[in-house]
């Protein structure tokens, strides 16, 4: 049942500088809200536990979509149908396209942000697979100032961020340097639309004379945050893809990957998949 | 939630953070929902309470409004004021711009846009299925675009133009949408069709980007009744005309 509407507190900022004094202010006493399709699932449960919000909804600084010459910007307020509209999105970066078309519905798809799906951290989301393959990197704004951390070191376990309690995820940037990547993307759901991924699977790579010169694999629903696969992309770097190769990949990220049983699926499921979907792109990969 | 000792990242009691967090993983299932649900037995007290101080009867949504808010109120004016004192009732101006009309509102800031909508203005086309963004009754078309306005906050949207099915007719005329769903018996109980008509509307103005179809640029709106098929025709045939 929905949860008692009096006991939640929302303010609505006027700028960025507003919303980070504030934050400074109570540290912990409040919580970005962005689109809200996360935060009002819960709210509508009555588990929301955080009581008091700040929307970020209407912040410029957090919008927009900018191409500088070697990477890409993109505010924490991008939303799905955003990523999915925009040409550099789609030329250079059709991995996140891939990821927005599949999350939720259309709905959804115009009012949640690439920043709450971060943020909110589901080992299970779309897009963060995405954004590992593409080296992303996150800008953290508080009143003290400005980091830049890669994506890569941002999950440190279940739902543990490296992020202030005064920090407001403010951009993801993009580097421009895997335009030329071959990718593939596939998530693993109940259905096509509207559903929570059981394994989720993105992946880019570079061939060289038939050698696998640069390979990226990173998977959701598979471990207690998203992960990249670096010790199986290890193993397959400078290989020609083969039966044995093939294998011996399969073979290692089973063991990189820790999948447990929940209510979506089990984790011999999502092993057998995830191998799959491994050995399914090796094959797309040889044959392009 | 079950999760192996050895390989989760946590132990094996669910704390609040884990329950929010399979909550937002797990909103596809409504089984899953309510088994959570049951396990909240606060979630049950406050509702409890709400219905018994309410006499009983009332919708809890409607409660919603007649509370003494312990929520401070904050317009974009006001919002570093100091923290403001609490148990009274507290609202603020919200002007919803809604089918051409102006409905000028005072609002908890945490009002919902689809409970305004249905509860304040009077406008009770747009339907509450789920709640939780999971259904689609409630697409509402924002400066032209779908949103759930079960997801929306009524604030977020002052100013915004809100369209919702009671727009869409122009007097006694039916728009093109509405003719060709009842054309192609595009609904049966009819509890999603508003959404449906609305969410098609919005396709027609966002556009279905080639290589996708109809279908699943109507994702997002579902139908218990099952009646997909005169839904795609309707929707279909009036983007044929357009076309
Ligand atoms: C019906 C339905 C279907 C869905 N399907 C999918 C799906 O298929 N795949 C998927 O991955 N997700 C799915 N989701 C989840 C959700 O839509 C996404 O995670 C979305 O990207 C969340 O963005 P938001 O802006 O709505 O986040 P919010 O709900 O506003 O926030 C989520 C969390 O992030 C924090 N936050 C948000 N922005 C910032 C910021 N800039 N700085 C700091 N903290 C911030 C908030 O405090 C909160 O903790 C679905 C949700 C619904 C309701
Ligand atoms: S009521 Fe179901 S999506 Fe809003
Ligand atoms: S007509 Fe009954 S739910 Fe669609």
């Amino acid at each position: 049942m929905r949860a008692y509407l009096p006991d939640y507190e929302l303010r609505a900022p006027r700028s960025l500088t507003d919303a980070l004094a504030l934050l400074a202010r109570e540290p912990g006493g409040w919580r970005a809200f962005a689109g809200g399709t996360d935060l009002m699932v819960l709210l509508e449960a009555g588990l929301l536990t955080h009581r008091k919000f700040l929307s970020i909804w209407h912040l410029p600084e957090l919008k927009g979509i900018e191409v500088a010459n070697d990477h890409v910007t993109l505010g924490a307020l991008t939303t799905y149908t955003e990523v999915q509209r925009d040409e550099t999105m789609r030329r250079e970066f059709p991995l996140l396209g891939a990821a927005a078309r599949e999350t939720g519905g259309i709905a959804i798809q115009n009012r949640g942000t690439l920043g709450g799906n971060i943020v909110n951290a589901s080992p299970a989301a779309d897009s963060p697979p995405a954004l590992l393959v593409y080296d992303a990197e996150l800008e953290l704004v508080s009143t003290r100032g400005t980091r830049l951390l890669p994506y890569r070191e941002f999950h440190t376990g279940y739902k543990q961020m490296n992020m202030q309690s005064d920090e407001l995820l403010t951009r993801i940037r993009l580097p421009r340097t895997t335009g030329d990547l071959k990718t593939y993307y596939r998530k693993v759901g109940t259905r096509k639309a509207q559903a929570i991924s059981k394994v989720c699977f993105a992946a880019g790579a570079r061939m060289n004379d038939g050698r696998i010169a640069d390979v990226r694999l990173a998977l959701g629903s598979v471990a207690p945050t998203v992960v990249r696969c670096t010790q199986t992309e290890e193993l397959l770097r400078n290989q020609t893809i083969d039966e044995a190769t093939t294998k011996a990949a399969r073979e290692m990220l089973m063991t990189e990957i820790t999948p447990i049983d929940d209510m979506r699926s089990t984790a011999d499921y999502r092993l057998n998949v995830a191998a799959n979907l491994l050995a399914d792109f090796l094959r797309q990969l040889k044959h392009t | 939630m079950k999760r192996k000792k050895d390989r989760g990242a946590k132990g094996n009691a669910p704390d609040a953070a884990e329950r929010e967090s399979s909550a937002a993983e797990h909103e596809s299932c409504a089984d899953e929902l309510i088994q959570l649900l049951s396990e909240d037995g606060a979630a049950r007290r406050r509702f409890l309470k709400q219905t018994l101080l309410a006499g009983g009867g009332l919708a809890a949504a409607n409660l919603l409004f007649s509370y003494h808010a312990r929520a401070s109120a904050h317009t974009s004016a006001a919002a570093d004021a100091a923290a403001a004192p609490s148990n009274k009732l507290s609202t603020i101006p919200v002007t919803l711009r809604v089918n051409g009309r102006d409905y000028p509102l005072q609002l908890e800031p945490q009002v919902m846009l689809l409970d305004a909508l249905r509860e304040r203005i009077g406008l009770t086309g747009s339907k509450k299925g789920c709640d939780r963004g999971q259904c689609g009754a409630c697409t509402v078309l924002a400066d032209g675009h779908r949103i759930n306005s079960c997801l929306a906050l009524a604030a977020s949207y002052d100013g915004a133009e809100i369209t919702t099915i009671e727009g869409l007719a122009r007097g006694d005329e039916l728009h093109p949408l509405q003719a060709a769903f009842i054309k192609h018996d595009g609904f049966q109980c009819g509890y999603c069709t508003p959404g449906q008509i609305m969410s098609a509307a919005g396709l027609l103005r966002e556009g279905c980007p080639t290589g996708m179809t109809v279908r699943e640029c109507m994702s997002g709106n579902i139908c218990r009744c099952g009646a997909y098929n005169g839904i795609l025709a309707a929707i279909e045939e009036v983007r044929g005309s357009k076309a």
